[in-house]
């Protein structure tokens, strides 16, 4: 009964990277701002435009380039997560387990180069290998026993959170990772995963030119490269993807992997940012991930979306969170501000799809 | 094929005891002697080992997994089980209810002591008159000052969490604060509430509450940096945990705001950013002790019959603050986890 299972619905939307459909004299060509409009990022980037410059009135602290780089940078850890979740959704699975995979990685390189009084590279190194077997381990899993992939990381998740307190507890005694700013290879790693530079006056985080760079490749690789069609096809109707010889079991592990490595880099950024990492981090922010990928038009059911619009979608998670802070507004309705805006924003979404898909 | 299983069943015995043997050695060794666990039995204060009659006590706290203070309570508590020759029976769960179950299930274990936190008083109350009931003590710690009594506890070790704020209001004023920020980490929590409010009810400034996502750091970094941009003015920030403290110090410098940063609770990293000068003061309500004092005094009940606080007064640990003063004795014990 997995939402991976059952065929590809005739009504659902074609995927985004295949708009040339044959004419057959039924439909007349749409005008080309329609056809801009329907594509799955667009919703999402009027949505993000809505929502900055909502706050840009709002809230005349944002109008500033340091809190807009501060904004950046929140929606850089989020969107560096929320590249693969797209990539893993359009490839038709979800992982749950990413929240605290975060966690279990930056816990990992800390206590190994620790423990072991190693420089903290090879720490990094082990924390890599960790993070891709779990994602191994997650699409092994649900390939193999063809569950859907909301119970297989519902127990990767639970594992890892349990995993990641206990070893930590075992390992260093106590519930946080000890400090290891002091150690061979610190700096180093830290000017690679944690630097900022400077820009025009404005302190800018390394996070955020990553995020960028990381959602050009995803772009490319989806839209112009054979594993980006495998991705799209998995995902929209896996039986008959591998009808046609497209290497199924290969796409998902490594969709999963990716994550993986998604989750080592933002760790590493954790852990060389902040020094020591507490064991109980990264639960709920799983669904944040998911979030900002949904919201950027990847369908829950699989086979559509896009690498950009995550982009804007872990954006408007920034600046909505951060917004409501240089607002100044209640902090009480936090929350609530937030579930507001974001469904607002899809909703948005959903209306310009709507109007550029209607004839 | 009675025989034949029964035969084989015979055959592999002495194979399955030398493993059973092995496998007991393995685990008496693992115990008893080296690595990380020998280490955590010896931390804090070591005083021996009671002779009196073995006795199994339960603690059942309304800890959320992975939280530093809450590890350092169940420290005080191991500490004082080692001692007093007690079987500590350790579990926990923020909701109510499964609090309530948890505590059950040690009434059932027919356990000699009960001792439990009481965050949500209302949902505990039958479950603790049912230990009353069958004739086990009961003890509070940590949270539930002002309900310990009308639930019929014994005794109750902790700090009441809206005067521990009130004292931080207080040594605010005399840092000459005019505008703080008081930042909870974990929306709707009453704890955290009761901190901030306390701040409220004796600073003499103007404060105001900041909601942060505590379960991702680099939110917390860049909403309190946001904090700090809107409102140039603000002076002090307040913390109610050891590392958001740290990372308020990063917002900070990220804001180039001058605020300074005070806290609730400690952490070995803390008291080394005290020392430094980096954080002003940490409020420390001393959990090794309520969790050390819990077991402890339901030993000396069961031993000797005895009361602390006489069963009318709670006994308080805390506000005990730690500034640049004092740090140099707390940090070596801090070092430890234990303080």
């Amino acid at each position: 009964m997995g939402m991976t299972q059952h065929a590809e619905p005739a009504v659902s939307s074609p995927p985004a990277s295949g708009p040339g459909k044959v004419k057959d004299g039924r439909t007349a060509e749409r005008p080309l701002a329609l056809r801009v409009l329907a594509r799955p990022e667009v919703g999402v980037f009027l949505g993000a435009v809505a929502v900055w410059v909502f706050f840009l009135i709002a809230a005349p602290p944002v109008r500033d380039g340091s809190s807009m780089a501060n904004i950046l940078y929140q929606s850089s850890t989020i969107g560096i997560m929320a590249l693969p979740v797209a990539l893993l959704m359009i490839g038709g699975e979800f992982d749950l387990s990413a929240g605290v995979a975060v966690i279990t990685s930056a816990l990992t390189a800390s206590m190994f180069a620790f423990q072991l009084t190693l420089n903290v590279w090879a720490g990094v190194v082990v924390a890599l290998l960790v993070s891709l077997a779990i994602g191994f381990l997650n699409g092994w899993l649900v390939v193999r026993t063809g569950l859907p992939s909301f119970l297989i990381t519902l127990g990767t998740f639970l594992i890892l959170q349990g995993v990641n307190l206990a070893v930590t507890k075992l390992v260093t005694g106590n519930v946080a990772t000890d400090d290891i700013s002091t150690m061979d290879g610190f700096d180093q790693a830290k000017k690679v995963f944690a630097s900022s530079f400077e820009v025009g006056g404005v302190q800018v985080k390394i996070t955020i030119v990553y995020w960028l760079v990381f959602a050009a490749i995803a772009t490319w690789v989806l839209l112009r490269t054979r594993y980006g069609n495998w991705t799209f096809a998995v995902g929209g109707n896996k039986d008959s993807a591998r009808a046609v010889g497209v290497p199924v079991t290969f796409t998902k592990i490594s969709l999963f992997m990716l994550v993986g490595f998604a989750a080592w880099f933002v760790g590493m950024h954790n852990l060389f940012s902040f020094n020591t990492v507490q064991s109980g981090e990264g639960v709920g922010q799983e669904l944040i991930y998911i979030s900002a990928a949904v919201i950027g038009g990847c369908l829950l059911t699989g086979g559509a979306g896009s690498a950009i619009g995550p982009v804007f979608g872990a954006f408007m998670f920034g600046m909505v969170q951060q917004g409501i802070v240089y607002a100044n507004w209640n902090p009480d309705w936090f929350k609530a501000f937030l579930g507001v805006m974001l469904l607002g924003a899809v909703l948005i979404n959903l209306w310009v799809s709507r109007t550029a898909t209607r004839r | 094929m009675d025989r034949s299983s029964l035969s084989r069943s015979r055959r592999f015995a002495p194979a399955v005891a030398l493993a059973a043997a092995a496998a007991l050695t393995l685990a008496g060794c693992s115990s008893s002697s080296g690595g990380k666990k020998s280490e955590e039995s010896a931390d804090g204060a070591s005083a021996g080992k009671a002779t009196t009659p073995r006795m199994t006590i339960a603690l059942v706290t309304h800890q959320s997994p992975g939280d530093t203070f809450w590890d350092i309570v169940r420290k005080g508590a191991q500490a004082a089980a080692a001692k007093d020759n007690v079987d500590l029976v350790y579990s926990a769960d923020p909701s109510a209810a499964n609090q309530a179950t948890l505590v059950q299930n040690a009434i059932d274990k027919k356990v000699d002591g009960i001792a439990i936190t009481l965050a949500k008083p209302d949902a505990l109350k039958d479950v603790v008159a049912k230990a009353k009931k069958a004739g086990i003590p009961v003890v509070g710690l940590n949270s539930g000052v002002s309900d310990w009594q009308k639930l019929g506890l014994m005794e109750f070790f902790g700090q009441d969490e809206s005067v521990a704020g009130e004292a931080l209001g207080k040594r605010l004023n005399e840092a000459g604060a005019k505008n703080a920020v008081c930042v909870i980490q974990e929306q709707g929590n009453i704890g955290l509430t009761q901190r901030c409010d306390g701040v409220k009810k004796t600073f003499t400034g103007k404060l105001q509450t900041l909601n942060v996502n505590g379960t991702d750091m680099p939110s917390v970094k860049s909403t309190i940096t946001a904090k700090l941009t809107q409102d140039k003015s603000i002076d002090y920030v307040v913390t109610l945990g050891a590392p958001f403290a740290l990372t308020a110090v990063q917002s900070a410098s990220d804001a180039g705001s001058k605020a300074k940063i005070a806290t609730f609770d400690l952490n070995k990293d803390l008291t080394g950013a005290i020392s430094k000068g980096t954080i002003e003061f940490a409020v420390d309500q001393q959990p090794y002790l309520q969790g050390y004092l819990a077991i402890d005094s339901l030993w000396l009940y069961k031993n000797n019959g005895n009361y602390m606080g006489g069963g009318e007064q709670p006994v308080l640990t805390g506000p005990a603050f730690v500034d640049k003063s004092n740090v140099d004795a707390v940090a070596a014990f801090a070092a430890k986890g234990t303080r």
